[in-house]
């Protein structure tokens, strides 16, 4: 019956876009100012509100790609095709926009920066977009393997290189291909399998964690993957996203 | 105070069934916070659990032998999507508490891998909810929840509880997975009850 002292309620907050960064030919980065935004755990999203000049409004959800800070997030958003939202965020909005946040939400897809577990990152697609913010963020030893079609399909590209540089040898960044291979790339193009997975897969006995982000089908094969070589389930958290809505 | 996004025309579609904030999509997203359970039917178990301690439990086939609705129902996500017109085979809760002595007022469910929800105890009954074991005709597979889920679809669906295990009834409520991690305590589609003070 009792409960925790509640905090305040979520309200929506104005949001304007700063920026905006081409990710590749169909998802961009919106960079937002927000007024009084104190910052998120890497891994939650926000829920975004759009209204049209007559008060039609539509509503979706993104994570936050970002690390941390006040006043300021970004999201990346994968355009959908026949999508409602998606497309005017990655083809219209241009700096000066406005729109309406409401966040950060979610408690569970999150690394709390005082974990010190060590962290395995698996990302398909634009579903590396919350694993972004906890590379940007990672204090702790962080191993991301990211698949996608092709080099020209993967998102943060350039970032995940700085990321990797600047990341005191803490962040390991693994690409995996499933259709087309950079020229000279050691591996054909294949799906994610379980060798690949055991390869970048922390020992057993490190007690880390695991998230994985992606399309339906794709967090699905690696969640059983992952638990067939012997990841604890209790410690393998997914977020899926369908194709759908946008 | 209204923000206006330039340049946003939006979709307009006819939806006088959605509930404030939704879209309609005619897919069936899946969302799970970890790794699908893989039950098989011989070791799966159904239980009612009362506030004294009486448990009740149903194997796959007597649980399948009672008697079920067919339901088509619209369903409503927190993450914003509805689904019109889904169609389910279950077993009302009503039939499965028909017998069940209890002056308890909320149920805590428990499912197969561990996730929670709490939902008071008069939203499952009145042929409200149903533990679903097929949607469109086919065996629920176990992305969707199967081999049984819970069915509330008047409330957003995190409480439409996967891979349903037992059904835990209780003098007080208990809250559940989501509800402790920020999300709303009851989850009413039509008051937008989505985040904890809502």
């Amino acid at each position: 019956m009792a409960r925790a002292a509640v905090p305040g309620r979520l309200t929506w907050q104005p949001a304007t876009v700063a920026a905006t960064r081409a990710e590749t030919a169909t998802a961009r980065t919106l960079v937002l100012d927000v007024d009084g935004w104190t910052g998120h755990v890497p891994g939650q999203h926000v829920d975004v509100r759009l209204t049209a000049p007559d008060g039609y409004t539509a509503y979706r959800s993104y994570s936050i790609s970002s690390a941390p800070r006040p006043d300021r997030l970004e999201v990346t958003v994968q355009a959908v095709t026949d999508g409602e939202v998606s497309p005017y965020l990655v083809d219209v909005a241009e700096p000066g926009d406005q729109l309406e946040i409401r966040g950060p939400l979610g408690g569970w897809f999150v690394r709390q920066p005082a974990d010190p577990r060590p962290a395995l990152l698996i990302g398909g697609g634009s579903g590396v977009a919350p694993l972004m913010s906890m590379v940007r963020a990672a204090t702790n030893p962080t191993r991301l393997l990211y698949s996608t079609r092709s080099p020209s399909d993967a998102l943060f590209t350039a970032d995940l290189a700085t990321a990797r540089a600047a990341g005191d040898g803490h962040v390991a960044v693994t690409h995996v291909y499933t259709r087309v291979a950079p020229p000279g790339w050691p591996a054909p193009p294949r799906r994610l399998d379980a060798d690949a997975l055991a390869r970048v897969a922390w020992p057993r006995d490190a007690d880390a964690v695991a998230f994985v982000c992606g399309p339906t089908g794709f967090v699905e094969t690696v969640a059983d993957l992952l638990v067939d070589i012997g990841h604890d389930p209790a410690n393998i958290r997914t977020e899926r996203f369908g194709p759908t809505g946008g | 105070m209204a923000v206006i996004t330039r340049g946003f025309g939006g979709r307009r579609r006819d939806d006088t069934d959605l509930p404030p904030g939704q879209y309609r999509t005619d897919d069936f997203p899946v969302l799970s916070a970890g790794p699908t359970p893989r039950i098989g039917l011989d070791e799966w178990e159904l239980a009612v659990v009362t506030e004294t301690g009486e448990r009740i439990t149903w194997s796959w086939a007597e649980f399948t032998a009672l008697p079920a609705d067919e339901p088509t129902v619209d369903i409503h996500c927190v993450t914003h999507w509805s689904k019109f017109g889904t169609s389910w085979r279950g077993v009302s809760v009503d039939t499965l508490l028909a017998d069940v002595e209890t002056t308890a007022e909320y149920v805590v469910v428990h499912s197969y891998g561990g996730y929670t929800t709490n939902v008071p105890l008069e939203d499952l009954l009145d042929g409200q909810a149903w533990v679903a074991y097929e949607f469109d005709g086919e065996l629920l597979v176990p992305v969707h929840g199967g081999p049984a889920r819970l069915l509330i679809p008047h409330l957003y669906f995190w409480k439409s509880a996967k891979w349903l295990r037992a059904l835990e009834l209780r003098l007080d409520d208990e809250p559940g997975f989501w509800e402790t991690a920020g999300y709303h305590n009851y989850g009413d589609p039509w008051r937008e009850q989505r985040y904890r003070a809502d």
